[in-house]
């Protein structure tokens, strides 16, 4: 490559054949195309790695204090510098269980009406009203349950005592805010979810398995339920874990109905706590790096948590995938 | 013919369609349900006020939110700047430069993001920002959302420039176009429409966003100058005021969530009107 | 344009008994009519095969026997089909596919175990009464489809660890479990080798003494070498019907002797 230094590009482009050569990349702007998008790139992977390492280092003092014992403790004593996360696991894992037990039957049954038995503009209607639901924003839930699902609860939960109160999980006194009323707002949340994905999963089944089951007799129903069901039965579990994976890590909905009590009770019927709603609600009083350092620790494992269980559903929607 | 049997499965079958009918039913008549109840509860507290005037002192009533919605169009802004350049440009990488174990790396990384709760979000924008500065800021509330939008920016600009035929590519660099020229004046206006729209979407989605600024822009009851001060967000104050004792905060916590649906169903419906009814990639 | 009109109450003659037949049958795609007045008569225990170029009508109408053509949309049916001389139109459709019973041209066997596969027609329809009678309903479906030996060792293996050839036979061993008196064969053999069809062209000659076998079919020496009687159809329209015989060697309308003699595909 001769070493003459390259002229100023005139703006129409060269007008001479010229060695197809780094300066001529470079002139051409492949070369910057490429850094630019590249450092872009990358740093995407320097936000995410410098925000696992500031959760880290900002718990230092919670972890070296308490080390594993902090996700085994129930206490939670800010006035005396002991901090647990077990109480806030325990009320993100209930809200999140319960929000399942709710929303997956709901959710899995309205996919299999839209995909399956339902006429294709009724469904279109109907999905499209149901995909708006995943843009309404936490606190707008959040809303709504204080001021029309608490009051509907405590309507309610006489009716409840009454049928379920046999258990030790509806017994107690109900104030309204309490670890059920989180898990019904976050069922409700996860909704939309479940019957997005799995309506798409249950949609790409191929149809000459359809076409098997009703050339034997069997009914709509069956063939639904039998054979176009099981077909789609891991994506349909990778929406479900895609679900919790929201549910754990869902704030504001969970903060303004589930109670602010940092205690392990076994009825759902009284006050609990989710790590993210205790974040979100303590943060700005925490006195003290010790109170910081646990608060930022429950990020910590909050975010140890969910990476976990997106990272099963993704494997589980791939492996569906590979199905076709 | 219909023997009991037959007649068993015939009524399974009529009763699984209205029972899935009827969760359907649940699930779309929740929306309705919502928009409804905002209606009817928000739009009747809405006031000239609520869009004019200040917060008043606790327990005076009218009150409104002037800040609060400007303070959420300035974080807005703020994280279009942050996130919408390097998710738009990581997302030309992935489409354009691809292919490698390092893009690979880089998509499993952008969904890492992607599964981050906002709150957690909003730790890092505080460690990162608010606390050696020492206080609250917009510009850690910004930062905070900027790096919310990142992932969505990416997966959509990747998404959508893909969808563009390789065609129109070859068609360019035969014309004499470098890689970088065809992409800059063929690719990407051909992937306008989707990547506006996605944008679009992804703003929606963050305006709405509470939890990461509840520690970072924190809130403000008066104008906020600058981007070095805390700062008053539409969300925020829903939440402020909806847990709050006094009727009047309850009342203008409905009309800002009623504002808060509008705008971000609003900007839904164009989209998907716009996404399905067009096609996305210019011919 | 059509064989002459049939009168229902009488047994055709030759000894042969009437088990399906269609009268003036006219079926639509929305507006577009793919069946234009078909009346044909199919024989008990006989094999009936249908021919004709793509895009004919012939698998249209085999798929009006057993009313698999209401799963599509926006789908039209005037005319009757008679099965035993009662109007399968208003019946049950469960029943009728019961009775009824189809194969089609790419396999389809459901991702459950060879047992699973064929236990499912019995299964659902409550046609055996307990295990063991479920057990015994398999192997002879199986046996019935020439599939028994290769595949009796691993019943609660999956499905599709067998061969392309074994797997249609699954299905239609799998068709055969709930009893038809009636099989339908849409193009069984287009996805299979030669040894593979061979196969099940020896199954239907051993199928066809317990069954009633109509099969459609675009290979014409297939047609000629397993159906007792043939139908050409052209543009949804039925052109000849006869035995198969006279339709290969001595037909009587020219458009059926240009197509049998390959003056055009």
């Amino acid at each position: 490559m001769a070493a003459t230094p390259t002229t100023v590009p005139t703006s129409a482009g060269p007008s001479r054949p010229a060695p197809a050569g780094y300066w001529q990349r470079l002139r051409g702007g492949d070369e910057a195309a490429y850094i630019i998008t590249f450092m872009a790139a990358a740093g995407i992977l320097a936000i995410t790695a410098m925000l696992v390492l500031e959760l880290y280092t900002n718990s230092a003092a919670s972890r070296s204090k308490f080390g594993w014992n902090f996700l085994f403790t129930s206490t939670w004593d800010p006035v005396n510098d002991q901090f647990g996360a077990l109480p806030f696991i325990y009320g993100t894992v209930v809200t999140s269980f319960l929000a399942l037990i709710m929303g997956i039957p709901l959710g899995v049954g309205a996919a299999i009406f839209l995909a399956e038995l339902a006429p294709p503009k009724i469904s279109d209607g109907l999905t499209f009203l149901i995909e708006l639901l995943a843009a309404v924003p936490s606190v707008i839930y959040g809303l709504l349950g204080v001021f029309v699902l608490i009051p509907i609860l405590r309507d309610i939960e006489p009716s409840l005592k009454a049928v379920l109160g046999w258990t030790p999980f509806f017994t107690g006194p109900f104030y309204g805010v309490s670890l059920f009323s989180a898990g019904v707002v976050l069922a409700v949340m996860i909704i939309p979810f479940i019957i997005s994905i799995s309506r798409e999963v249950i949609l790409s089944v191929p149809g000459d398995q359809r076409e098997a089951a009703l050339a034997l007799g069997a009914t709509r129903w069956e063939t639904t339920w039998d054979i176009v069901v099981p077909y789609a039965k891991k994506g349909i579990m990778g929406s479900i874990f895609l679900a919790l994976a929201r549910s754990l890590g869902e704030t504001m909905a969970v903060t303004m109905v589930v109670g602010n009590d940092p205690k392990i009770k076994a009825s759902l019927l009284a006050p609990g706590y989710s790590i993210a709603a205790v974040i979100a609600n303590e943060f700005t009083e925490a006195t003290g790096q010790l109170y910081t350092s646990a608060l930022i620790e429950l990020g910590l494992v909050l975010f140890a948590l969910t990476i976990v269980i997106n990272g099963m559903a993704r494997l589980m929607i791939i492996g569906a995938d590979k199905y076709k | 013919m219909t023997n009991l049997h037959t007649l068993r499965r015939k009524t399974v079958n009529v009763l699984m369609l209205t029972i899935t009918g009827l969760c359907t039913l649940f699930a779309a008549g929740t929306l309705v349900y919502i928009l409804g109840y905002l209606f009817v509860h928000g739009a009747t507290s809405l006031t000239w006020a609520f869009f004019t005037k200040l917060p008043t002192p606790v327990g005076e009533s009218g009150g409104g939110m002037a800040n609060a919605i400007v303070g959420s169009g300035k974080l807005l802004l703020l994280a279009s700047l942050f996130g919408i350049p390097i998710g738009f440009l990581g997302g030309v990488y992935l489409a354009e430069f691809g292919g490698t174990t390092f893009s690979y790396i880089i998509r499993y990384v952008t969904d890492l993001l992607n599964g981050v709760p906002s709150i957690v979000i909003g730790i890092f924008a505080y460690t990162l920002i608010v606390l050696p500065q020492k206080h609250f800021s917009t510009l850690a509330g910004g930062l905070a959302l900027g790096v919310m939008m990142i992932p969505i920016a990416v997966r959509s600009s990747e998404e959508f420039l893909r969808a563009v035929p390789n065609s129109l590519r070859e068609g360019a660099m035969a014309l004499g176009a470098s890689k970088a020229k065809s992409i800059l004046t063929v690719v990407i206006p051909a992937a306008k429409n989707g990547i506006m729209t996605g944008i679009m979407l992804n703003l929606a989605r963050v305006a709405g966003e509470t939890a990461p600024l509840l520690f970072t822009s924190f809130g403000n009851r008066y104008w906020s100058s600058g981007w070095d001060q805390p700062i008053s967000a539409l969300p925020v104050m829903i939440f402020t005021y909806a847990i709050a004792p006094y009727e009047d905060w309850h009342k203008q916590a409905w009309a800002a969530g009623f504002v808060l649906l509008s705008l971000v169903l609003t900007v839904n419906i164009i989209a998907r009107a716009v996404l399905s009814s067009k096609k996305h990639v210019a011919r | 344009m059509n064989t002459p009109p049939m009168d229902a109450t009488k047994p055709v003659v030759g000894g042969a008994v009437r088990k399906l037949s269609a009268t003036d049958l006219n079926f639509y795609y929305g507006d577009f009519q793919a069946l234009k007045n078909i009346s044909m008569e199919i024989f008990a225990n006989q094999v009936t095969a249908f021919i004709g170029p793509s895009g004919c009508g012939k698998s249209t109408f085999l798929r009006t026997l057993n009313r698999m053509n209401e799963t599509v949309r926006n789908t039209r049916v005037e005319g009757q089909i008679l099965l035993d001389d009662v109007n399968i139109l208003e019946q049950e459709v469960a029943y009728v596919r019961r009775r009824v019973g189809m194969v089609f041209q790419r396999s389809n066997p459901f991702p459950k175990s060879i047992f699973d596969n064929i236990a499912y027609g019995p299964r659902i329809n409550g046609t055996v009464a307990n295990r063991a009678a479920l057990r015994e309903k398999v192997e002879q479906s199986l046996r019935r489809a020439a599939l028994w030996d290769e595949v009796k060792d691993k019943l609660n293996q999956s499905a599709y660890g067998l061969s392309g050839g074994q797997q249609q036979r699954l299905c239609i061993a799998r068709a055969l479990a709930v009893d038809p008196e009636v099989l339908l064969l849409d193009e069984p053999c287009s996805a299979l080798d030669p040894i593979a069809t061979a196969k099940i062209e020896d199954l239907i000659f051993q199928l066809k003494s317990s069954c009633t076998i109509v099969i459609v079919t675009h290979n014409m020496q297939q047609a000629a070498r397993v159906a007792d009687n043939t139908g050409f159809f052209l543009l949804g329209h039925l052109i000849e019907f006869d035995n198969t015989a006279v339709i290969f060697k001595n037909p009587a309308k020219k458009e059926t002797e240009d197509y049998v003699t390959g003056r055009f595909g």
